[in-house]
């Protein structure tokens, strides 16, 4: 039989020469932390990729003395956190990881443009958070930059050119034509087709990171909920686990089996959206009607039982806002009930249309190993053969208890993705009815303490866009210190790129909303 | 295709008659105005300024079946030029407000600003920092308000129907 492969612990064992364990600190469960040298960074990093880890994001922690970088990578559902302290605190530097892993490189872009890290190696040496608001001298998480009365626009962004004759360049944004979040993508075309398409982003920077400085639980889950609007749950609960973990706090279960209902709530009411955005978007209004409807009737139920269409602030530290009553666990049921009856002849009819299918399949393919080599996730890596899902994979409660199925297709096109999204939602309902039966009794939250002298902790759940990461650190006093959400978005933004080369561009926008990147929670 | 028509009549008729509550927030002064000068049709251009995307997925609702916002002759548009009213959702971030201002300066007059969800109100939960200018006032003059974080499709319609200068 065969060997069973070496945990991502022991590839970097071997690939430092020493034992890789946690520091005399508390690893932050889930992920095993494992302490490096900066100068083991690139070692360890180019091991974890040999090893066929999935990268998992990067981000510095400025809460702490010294600085730390912290770098998450994953493999079949091992997660495993790399640590180094950037102890050169004017100068702080770390090797790239770009060469490894292709969507580094734009993560560390945005980390050297807010708090000046100098990333060794980093084949982009673009601005990327950073347009005109502040200036290449400044870095906003050190020290805030004194805006300007006006901000001029970004108009000098070097974007690749793409020579030829018959080249045209079609930039787009960052106002679109319809009603949606501000981006600029800079087509090269020939004639309709698509030779190139490079992403602009960083429009909606809002300053989370700065913003969450200072607040106690409330405020942090509050500003958590605007992350992104419409993963609200998703990043509020990531946030509040990381509190949790960070505090030692233990969740009650009726709490948690609540989270994850509103959690599936949240998965459902965007899949909806977007199964009805891209009928839209191949003119198909039939089916952006029913599904429109479907999702309305589905917000009115959050916000009757929950009080929010969007369920913004429905958790707190601890638990949840508010519990459910046995007429509210009979409604979701009926409901449920009435959304399966509805989707099964619609599903029927949109999965079976030849002018929907002749738009949508073979339409912005990405293939497994781009979506691999990007590290995409939810339902844009789901689409192309990435057997991912947190839920299944690293479940934590209630999830350690369901039945999590996770459809995967291999297509890679417009199609396979909103067939992921329409598999998905079934999976919803049955977690959510399982959930509705098993209802624990007891408290919907435990009393709120911060830790007593600080500390950190790492949050993951697995959002409607896939898995959703958030880094807390507290001080002694209980406040932020830090806090970096980690959307998904940013590894299914690149996916865009690779995967509309050779469509039309009349075309983008039913690719774009197949991806549905979260542009809010990209520029934070 | 029979399908498809058999949902459709299964459907019926979702859209509700608007809430008929009145509209104390608007001067009469900006309601008479409106009314003179935008013959009862709105076209509105949208521009997120830095939103969390929540204003959007609400304004996206207005189209569904139930609210069918084109009904009262309100209706988005592509272009700035074509528009009467600037609708605007988020706090303006420092990165938006060139390609605000833009916008803006493309409408012809007379025009209309409307501030829709917490942040264009008065800056909501992020408010004015090195990334933020802050509320839509801080570098556009607004002439209606609706707030709510996100404001549901039923209080925006309120707003734009305010806006149109029609109430039923």
């Amino acid at each position: 039989m065969n060997t069973p492969s070496p945990t991502l612990r022991q590839v970097l064992a071997a690939a430092l020469g020493r034992a890789a364990g946690p520091s005399a600190a508390a690893a932050p469960e889930p992920a095993r932390a494992v302490d490096v040298q900066v100068c083991e960074w690139a070692v360890a990093g180019a091991a974890l990729a040999q090893a066929g880890a999935r990268f998992a994001g990067l981000w510095v922690d400025h809460g702490v003395h010294p600085w730390q970088a912290l770098a998450l990578f994953a493999r079949d559902g091992e997660y495993l956190l790399l640590r180094a302290a950037l102890e050169d605190a004017a100068a702080p530097a770390l090797p790239s990881l770009g060469a490894y892993y292709a969507a580094a490189v734009r993560i560390e872009c945005g980390c050297a443009d807010l708090l000046g890290v100098r990333f060794e190696g980093l084949a982009d040496t673009r601005r990327w958070l950073r347009h005109r608001a502040w200036s290449e001298q400044e870095h906003p998480l050190r020290a805030p930059p004194v805006p300007r009365a006006r901000t001029p626009g970004d108009t000098d962004y070097p974007f690749a050119t793409v020579h030829g004759d018959a080249v045209h360049e079609v930039p787009v944004g960052p106002i679109h034509a319809g009603t949606i979040e501000p981006g600029h993508f800079r087509f090269a075309a020939v004639g309709e087709q698509v030779l190139r398409l490079e992403l602009r982003l960083g429009w909606a920077h809002r300053g989370v990171q700065a913003l969450a400085a200072g607040r106690d639980s409330a405020g942090l889950l509050r500003l958590a909920a605007r992350v992104s609007g419409d993963s609200a749950v998703a990043h509020a609960w990531a946030a509040a686990m990381a509190l949790e973990r960070a505090a030692g706090a233990t969740v009650p279960p009726r709490a948690l089996a609540l989270r994850a209902l509103l959690l599936e709530r949240e998965r459902v009411a965007n899949h909806l959206g977007d199964a009805g955005g891209i009928a839209n978007d191949v003119g198909f209004s039939f089916a952006q009607m029913q599904f429109g409807a479907l999702r309305e009737r589905w917000q009115r139920r959050s916000a009757a039982l929950f009080g929010h269409r969007l369920l913004f602030d429905v958790l707190v530290a601890g638990g949840v806002r508010g519990d459910l009553d046995t007429d509210g666990m009979a409604a979701l049921l009926a409901d449920h009930r009435e959304l399966r009856a509805v989707l099964a002849p619609l599903t029927d009819i949109v999965l079976d249309h030849p002018s929907l299918d002749d738009r949508l399949i073979g339409a912005g393919v990405l293939s497994a190993a781009d979506a691999r080599a990007l590290g995409c996730l939810g339902f844009v890596g789901r689409a192309s053969a990435q057997d991912l899902d947190l839920r299944r994979d690293a479940p934590h409660a209630p999830y350690d208890t369901l039945a999590v199925r996770v459809p995967v297709y291999t297509q890679g096109d417009v199609a396979a993705r909103l067939r992921v999204r329409l598999d998905e939602i079934q999976v919803s309902l049955e977690l959510m009815d399982a959930l509705l039966a098993q209802l624990p009794a007891g408290p919907v939250a435990a009393s709120w303490q911060a830790p007593a002298g600080g500390g950190a902790g790492l949050g993951m759940v697995e959002g409607w866009r896939g898995e959703t990461l958030a880094w807390v650190r507290l001080d002694a006093a209980g406040r932020v210190a830090c806090y970096v959400p980690r959307d998904p978005s940013v590894f299914n933004w690149p996916a865009l790129e690779r995967l509309l080369p050779g469509n039309i561009v009349a075309d983008f926008p039913v690719c774009n909303k197949s991806v549905n990147g979260s542009y809010a929670g990209h520029d934070l | 295709m029979l399908r498809i028509l058999n949902r459709i009549v299964r459907t019926g008729t979702l859209t509700e008659p608007p809430d008929a509550a009145p509209l104390e927030t608007l001067g009469i002064e900006v309601r008479r105005r409106l009314d003179a000068r935008f013959a009862g049709s709105l076209a509105i251009r949208h521009v997120d300024a830095g939103s969390c995307n929540g204003c959007e997925l609400e304004l996206h609702a207005l189209g569904n079946p139930y609210y069918d916002l084109e009904r009262f002759g309100i209706r988005f548009v592509a272009s700035p030029r074509h528009a009467d009213a600037l609708l605007v959702t988020g706090v303006v971030s420092r990165h938006m407000q060139a390609a605000l201002l833009d916008a803006w300066q493309a409408m012809a007059a007379p025009k209309l600003v409307i501030a829709a969800g917490a942040c264009a109100c008065d800056g909501g939960e992020f408010g004015c920092s090195y990334a933020s200018a802050g509320a839509v006032d801080r570098v556009l003059p607004v002439d209606v308000r609706i707030p709510g974080c996100p404001p549901a499709p039923a209080v925006l319609l309120r707003g734009l129907l305010a806006a149109l200068g029609r109430s039923r």
